[in-house]
């Protein structure tokens, strides 16, 4: 049995003559939330829309848990419940009747509309058309139809768009729930970062279709190196006998100087060594990169 | 067979408070209704006629506009309707995210346009019928009842209903292939025109224009002996089904292909 809710292998997709996915291999571990990154056009939901079949790919690159998807179309697609780019929603039924509609084609029990009216918080709004609603309600209603059957794996396109800071908690803390009381997997994209980092266990980054990292939240972290900020009157004096110690220069610009870090101690002496050299030390001290300008980083490296 | 009967009955909740459902069943009322109150109120000129030409003049308004326009009509507005619920909501992707067969869903869509056409011919049938019987309770004079005409009316409506199955089949595989309101419906409005004008100039290859068939079903019925001497089985029905049958069929192939946008 495969520890992958999701896993694509080499994956690659095309509109035309334009690559959308490129050798795309995304794993996603069980009971994991994985937040797909990046940014507007990068093929997010391209690649939702292929793990859900609606996209043609070719055999043995799509596997759900250890299922190869092309093959096992409906057993897979069981186990999957979707919110993709807009919530798809009937205008000219109720928001219940939509739900119903759902349960009618999943062949579940109708009551199971109203318990998920009240869990995405639309009781009141249950019998208006759901053309008539906000866009943060729709996209509750479609939060709502996506989890209406239990899935195992929820896949959610963006489910925060028009959503107040308010509704955005609560579906964050109900990602949370389902996967760690109930065991189930999200995929849930997203273009921020800010975002992601709240919720998701594991973290994907993807942009013009290829996929330039992937793996656990910390490891992400990891990623972003400290280095030590110092501030010269004179910056390339101050360049030079940094490079002369063996300090790593990330860049020097009007007075200021990025250096690798590698301990305090270390951090202690360059600055010995400046001040013994004649340089006046403004400030000194250590500066770590948040995830949004790593992520801005990694996206632009291709 | 399970995803096909609820893929059917989810056809019909959704569609139960559209126009398209509604027409379906309001039209063939309409029509009755405005055709019996003329018979009510200008009654004096038909008092002389026996009750076989009473049913005729009652059909074949209905029947003559039904073929050269009005089914063909129909037929085009619920396809569109059954196909744009799902272009409007964007709801293709959801319909074929969800655990169904594509064969399911596909084949009771066409299936319920057929269903509607269905639903508003037996509605013709039973409500000439009725309206015919219901204008003898106002105006004695009118001896509807001392003629039968069912097992007629319900054989042109049988007739009738069968010429419209190329059309929704050609009909639906366009609204497929295109979100558009006027591709399909501008293309097939112009398709029943030139269909009309083809049956009724006797073109010899009319015979093979599904948009020609119910005017050519309505010259068959209108021609025949006395009006009734007619079969539900004829060369424009014959091609009628095999064209529903062949687009179907690959109309199913074309969606096993297509990505869903």
């Amino acid at each position: 049995m495969s520890r992958f809710a999701i896993e694509t292998v080499g994956l690659n997709h095309h509109f035309g003559s334009q690559v959308v996915v490129k050798d795309l291999s995304l794993k996603v571990p069980k009971g994991s939330i994985y937040g797909f990154l990046g940014p507007n056009g990068a093929g997010k939901t391209t690649t939702i829309k292929i793990l859900l079949n609606l996209l043609q790919s070719p055999a043995d690159t799509v596997f759900i848990f250890g299922k190869e998807l092309t093959n096992n179309r409906i057993a897979c697609l069981k186990e999957m419940g979707a919110l993709v780019e807009q919530p798809a929603i009937y205008a000219h039924l109720t928001g219940k009747e939509n739900l119903i509609n759902r349960c009618i084609l999943l062949g579940i029990n109708k009551n199971k509309a109203t318990e998920m009216l009240a869990l995405v918080g639309l009781t009141e709004a249950a019998n208006k058309k759901a053309g008539k609603y906000s866009l943060g309600m729709k996209q509750r209603l479609g939060i709502a139809l996506a989890l209406i059957a239990d899935p195992e794996l929820l896949l959610l396109d963006e489910p925060t768009n028009g959503l107040d800071p308010n509704g955005i908690i609560e579906i964050r803390n109900l990602m949370i729930e389902l996967t760690s009381k109930h065991g189930k997997t999200i995929l849930v994209s997203s273009h921020l970062l800010a975002e992601i980092e709240r919720t998701a266990t594991h973290v994907g980054i993807i942009n013009k279709g290829a996929l330039l990292f992937q793996g656990t939240i910390n490891e992400l972290h990891d990623l972003s190196k400290p280095s030590i900020k110092i501030e010269v009157d004179d910056h390339a004096a101050a360049t030079n006998i940094l490079s002369g110690a063996g300090a790593e220069i990330i860049n020097e610009k009007e007075g200021t100087i990025h250096i690798g870090y590698t301990g305090k101690a270390d951090m202690g002496n360059y600055n010995s060594l400046l001040v013994k050299n004649g340089v006046t030390v403004y400030t000194i001290g250590t500066e770590k990169k948040d995830l949004e300008h790593l992520f801005l980083d990694i996206t632009s490296r291709n | 067979m399970r995803s096909f009967f609820i893929s059917l009955q989810s056809e019909f909740y959704k569609s139960r408070k559209t126009l398209a459902f509604w027409s379906s069943i309001l039209l063939p009322l309409i029509i009755c209704f405005a055709i019996a109150l003329g018979f009510i109120f200008k009654y004096e000129n038909l008092v002389k006629h026996p009750p076989q030409i009473l049913w005729f003049y009652f059909l074949s308004p209905i029947v003559g506009i039904m073929g050269s326009l009005l089914l063909p009509v129909l037929v085009i507005y619920n396809t569109y309707a059954v196909t744009n619920m799902e272009y409007k909501g964007d709801t293709w992707k959801s319909l074929f995210s969800l655990p169904l067969p594509k064969l399911s869903i596909y084949s009771s869509k066409f299936l319920y346009v057929i269903f509607l056409t269905f639903l508003t011919m037996l509605l013709f049938a039973v409500l000439i019928i009725v309206s015919g019987h219901a204008i003898e309770l106002f105006r004695p004079q009118l001896k509807f009842g001392d003629f039968n005409p069912s097992e007629i009316i319900f054989r042109s409506f049988t007739k009738m209903f069968l010429s419209s199955i190329g059309i929704i089949s050609l009909q639906f595989l366009m609204n497929l292939m295109w979100n558009d309101f006027l591709k399909p419906f501008g293309l097939g409005f112009l398709l029943t025109i030139v269909g009309s004008i083809c049956a009724n100039v006797g073109w010899k290859y009319a015979i093979y224009l599904p948009h020609a068939f119910p005017s050519l079903t309505v010259m068959n019925i209108m021609s025949s002996k006395k009006g009734i001497e007619f079969g539900v089985f004829d060369q424009a029905i014959a091609n009628s089904l095999i064209c529903g049958v062949v687009v179907f069929i690959l109309g199913y192939f074309i969606l096993l292909k297509r990505n869903i946008k």
